[in-house]
């Protein structure tokens, strides 16, 4: 039963992986943004180390977000243009586990990618060596939460016109919270204050808390958009 | 109480504010099939989503092997394949991808029907098994949606407008499918205006149970 479960989740998974990887224009979408939005702010605010160190934790961090958020499109929309989504609620096995392995592929082509390219622009940004570890750990811990939270209004928005814009509206406000303390772990290592592990356990405490509502909230909200 | 292996009473169903049935009642026992008729805007479409699971009755109830379908969850829709308006078919993958991902997904082991390759087989798709589903005709891509059919094995099959741009040819192999698919005993509710040739269908007008008609 469980083997069964398992095995329709990886075949999820797979499929996912598959879609997505023949669309890589639609993945590379939210990086290249991630990149081009970093980028601006030494444009921006110029080469002065000691002022782009001060913003970078922040500024990565709300790009990391911005570009999880774009990205939150391609969650459910095609799927359920084509009808796939109606089929996925015909599976014998749990929605929430289905949705919950369609949100883990998603990360894994959004949000891994922006944590593993972040070390290089973290230079850019003049953050200090000894924070990159902590602001890639703290991307790895944060942008899966920031998937799964999206997901559920993601899913409550199928189907409405100008859905694009409301997840933003919908999902920016309940990002705060890992936003803060996010860019708050970053700077803690950058800078000579207290110790990021705090606020990378909250992270971590942030994303076991969407593990367990964030799949039932958006199969809830797939089966009011689906009805 | 109901003797039918699916057996609806008193079904009531909505769209908006207004009532499009109610007190509907029907009976599918093994090997049985139901033709649904009525003409355009009736809620046929609103009946079959309602009776796979999709979309909430206001009223009634929907038994399944004597149980109530609400309680029975995913073991009721594990022995339902639906194919609606829309194919369900992934565009960026190939036709016997989606077949074979379709298999994976939807079926429990031991539970699989035809492999991917059999079931194109068997609606005249083989030479399109390689091709990306988004390049298939409408027609092909119907009938790749009813190969999933044949890929998922399951008792009660629930067809909305089935053959929607299939030609003369796949109309006939279609309804034998829906034929064999009786004798072994299997369920079938087929919505369609098209007129079709399956022996033992048995007619169902929906404009009964439909009071206040526009």
């Amino acid at each position: 039963m469980i083997a069964d479960l398992l095995g329709g989740m990886r075949a999820v998974f797979v499929r996912e992986l598959l879609v997505f990887w023949r669309r890589s224009t639609e993945v590379m979408t939210a990086l290249v943004f991630f990149v081009i939005v970093t980028t601006l702010f030494p444009l921006a605010i110029g080469p002065e180390r000691r002022e782009l160190m001060l913003v970078a934790p922040g500024v990565l961090w709300v790009a990391a977000l911005l570009a999880t958020t774009l990205s939150l499109n391609h969650l459910f929309a095609s799927d359920y243009q084509d009808g796939s989504l109606e089929q996925v609620l015909m599976s014998p096995y749990p929605l929430s586990a289905m949705v919950l392995a369609k949100i883990a592929a998603h990360w894994v082509l959004t949000g891994l990618p922006l944590a593993l390219l972040s070390p290089l622009l973290a230079i850019q940004m003049a953050l200090p060596t000894k924070a990159i570890g902590t602001l890639v750990g703290s991307l790895l811990l944060g942008t899966p939460t920031l998937t799964l939270i999206g997901a559920v209004p993601a899913a409550l928005t199928l189907g409405v016109r100008g859905g694009g814009v409301l997840v933003s509206l919908l999902v920016l406000p309940l990002y705060t919270p890992v936003l803060i303390f996010g860019a708050e772990a970053v700077a803690a290592s950058a800078g000579q204050g207290f110790a990021s592990v705090a606020h990378l356990s909250l992270l971590g405490a942030f994303l076991a808390l969407a593990l367990s509502f964030a799949p039932w909230a958006s199969s809830a909200a797939l089966r009011v958009s689906l009805d | 109480m109901s003797d039918g292996l699916f057996a609806v009473r008193g079904l009531s169903c909505m769209r908006g504010d207004k009532t499009l049935f109610a007190g509907l009642n029907l009976d599918l026992r093994p090997g049985e099939a139901l033709h649904v008729k009525g003409p355009n805007g009736l809620g046929k479409t609103t009946l079959l989503r309602a009776l796979c699971g999709l979309s909430r009755p206001v009223r009634g109830e929907i038994r399944w092997r004597g149980e109530k379908v609400s309680d029975l969850g995913e073991e009721f829709t594990a022995e339902v394949a639906y194919i609606g308006h829309l194919n369900g078919i992934q565009g960026d993958l190939t036709a016997s991808e989606n077949l074979r991902l379709a298999s994976q997904i939807f079926t429990r082991r031991g539970q699989e029907g035809l492999s991917a390759g059999e079931a194109l087989e068997r609606v005249g798709l083989r030479a399109q098994a390689g091709r990306p589903a988004r390049h298939l005709s409408q027609g092909q891509k119907r009938r790749l949606a009813l190969a999933r059919l044949l890929v998922l094995r399951r008792p009660l099959w629930v067809l909305d407008e089935p053959f929607t741009a299939l030609d003369v040819a796949s109309v006939g192999s279609l309804s034998s499918l829906i034929g064999e698919h009786m004798a072994g005993g299997g369920l079938a509710l087929v919505v369609s205006h098209q007129a079709f040739d399956l022996p033992g269908i048995r007619d169902f007008e929906l404009a009964q149970y439909c009071r206040a008609r526009k």
